[in-house]
């Protein structure tokens, strides 16, 4: 899957937990998660769980707390998936 | 003196309707809520009926966004949706979630009897033992914390005053309306929500069922198998749903031109102490007649200004009881009796929604100058037919009704009694 395609994914995840979804249309790799997207904090665990089902992973707690920007969302799943 | 307190906003979901003026018309044409329930024959449960609000799925998709509606199990829906439409009846707008604002002169009491029992058992308990708590996710504790309707509806209004939820069985509703009453007569908050709401799952009904204390004689009949005051009264019918009003200080209500439905003239809750017959199932007599009584006193009226009862009534061996015990406690036996129905007649037991759903029956009663009909007890109970004349089968027109006392009577051997009189300016 290329950069471009687990990116799209994280953003259609993320649309879920996201009061304003026009945010997500300005999202870029830096875009924060909690900061900029405004997502609840105590949500995110609920996210890296959807990302684990949409990507066919496991993520670890270690590797969830590494998750600040969509970027680094993506970059773990890419290596995961390497 | 007392600060008085008054009803300006109201919002109902019931088993015959969402909406203050379905449930008006519900009331008043004597329509049922009760239908059979597939899931309870399913799981051979013995009473297969319910009282559970219509449609209500389509509903709440109306009042809350994609995010909300992921941590929002019944009985928060029924409680959020009947705090939101009360808040908007009262003439307030809800506040957008950018609105950093709080509003610090309003609070919120929203009790439950049972609460989140379905989001525990149909979620919580099979995938603890699964193993998989870790899949949970993050919206289990909001949804099953005893708080979780009360937190939820300050979140939604932005109340900053007291937010917490009580709970005591069938008086839970009732006991939110006194609670928000006495806070207001405080001086420690100037309106208050209160009410209470109850999810619609068999995993809150099983008890009940297995204690053989509902109805299992009319599975074929549900909208004759709630009959309170009947001799052939078979245990009462599980209801779900929310109620809750908003009580406002009068001279808050006064200054800002609010619409005044009725006055809480008083109330008292108390407790048989599960001594003199009373126990944790059933209520010691006296108990219930001190709880009148002095909800009576406290309102400073006379029991003879009583023209109205919306009694507890579920539909057990208790209605008689119930009847003698209005009867001692307001010394007026069957010749000058008040009017006596039973919501629940129409709606079942909703348990810790019952009071909140009842007290809107009563108010709207007082509003719109009616008694309702009080269904299937046309046999009536031989030890109540002395009071028949005071017992209506269909609605009747009462333009001069003024004063209606509510109780209710629940399991731990709680009481609470409310009075309410009709606004006149």
């Amino acid at each position: 899957m290329s950069v471009e395609q687990i990116t799209q994914k994280v953003i259609d995840i993320l649309r879920g937990y996201v009061k304003d979804t026009t945010l997500l249309e300005k999202a870029t790799p830096e875009t924060h998660i909690l900061k900029d997207l405004k997502v609840n904090s105590a949500r995110l665990v609920d996210i890296i769980i959807k990302c684990e089902d949409v990507f066919g992973t496991s993520i670890d707690d270690d590797e969830a707390d590494r998750i600040a920007t969509i970027g680094d969302a993506v970059l773990l799943i890419q290596q995961k998936a390497a | 003196m007392k600060r008085r307190v008054v009803v300006t906003g109201m919002g109902v979901v019931a088993p015959n309707g969402h909406g203050l003026d379905v449930f008006a018309q519900a009331l008043r044409e004597g329509r049922s809520g009760i239908r059979h329930i597939p899931e309870l024959a399913e799981l051979n449960f013995g009473c297969q009926v319910g009282g559970v609000p219509e449609g209500f799925d389509a509903i709440r998709q109306c009042y809350f966004d994609h995010e909300k509606l992921l941590s929002i199990n019944d009985n928060i829906g029924y409680a959020s949706v009947a705090a939101v439409d009360a808040w908007t009846d009262a003439g307030f707008a809800v506040p957008e979630a950018e609105d950093d604002r709080v509003n610090w002169e309003t609070g919120v009491i929203a009790g439950s009897g049972v609460g989140g029992m379905d989001t525990i058992a149909r979620t919580v308990v099979p995938m603890v033992n699964e193993g998989k708590v870790r899949r949970m996710g993050s919206r289990i504790v909001e949804q099953v914390m005893n708080s979780g309707t009360s937190a939820r509806i300050a979140g939604l209004l932005a109340l900053g005053n007291q937010v917490t939820s009580n709970s005591s069985a069938c008086s839970t509703g009732n006991e939110a309306v006194i609670e928000a009453t006495a806070r207001i007569r405080l001086g420690l908050a100037t309106r208050m929500l209160a009410g209470g709401s109850e999810g619609a799952s068999p995993y809150i009904w099983a008890g009940f069922d297995a204690m053989r204390v509902i109805c299992r004689k009319f599975n074929d009949l549900p909208e004759e198998a709630s009959r309170p005051m009947s001799a052939s009264a078979a245990g009462f019918v599980p209801g779900a749903g929310g109620a809750f009003l908003l009580l406002e200080e009068l001279e808050s209500a006064m200054e800002r031109g609010a619409r005044i439905y009725a006055e809480v003239l008083g109330g008292m809750v108390n407790c048989g102490g599960h001594r003199m017959g009373g126990t944790i199932t059933a209520p010691n007599p006296e108990g219930a007649r001190r709880c009148v009584r002095e909800a009576v006193a406290d309102a400073g009226i006379s029991p003879r200004e009583i023209d109205a009862i919306n009694g507890h009534l579920t539909a057990t061996y208790a209605d008689p009881v119930e009847v003698k015990n209005w009867s001692a406690a307001l010394e007026r036996g069957p010749e000058d009796f008040p009017w006596i129905n039973s919501t629940k007649s129409m709606i079942g037991h909703c348990l810790g929604a019952a009071g909140a759903i009842e007290c809107v029956a009563v108010v709207l009663q007082l509003r719109d100058g009616f008694v309702h009909p009080s269904l299937n007890c046309e046999d009536l109970h031989p030890e109540i037919a002395p009071y028949e004349g005071k017992i209506p089968h269909a609605a009747v027109a009462c333009p001069d009704l003024k004063v209606v006392a509510k109780a209710g009577f629940g399991f731990g051997d709680v009481n609470s009694c409310l009075i309410f009189r009709k606004w006149e300016p």
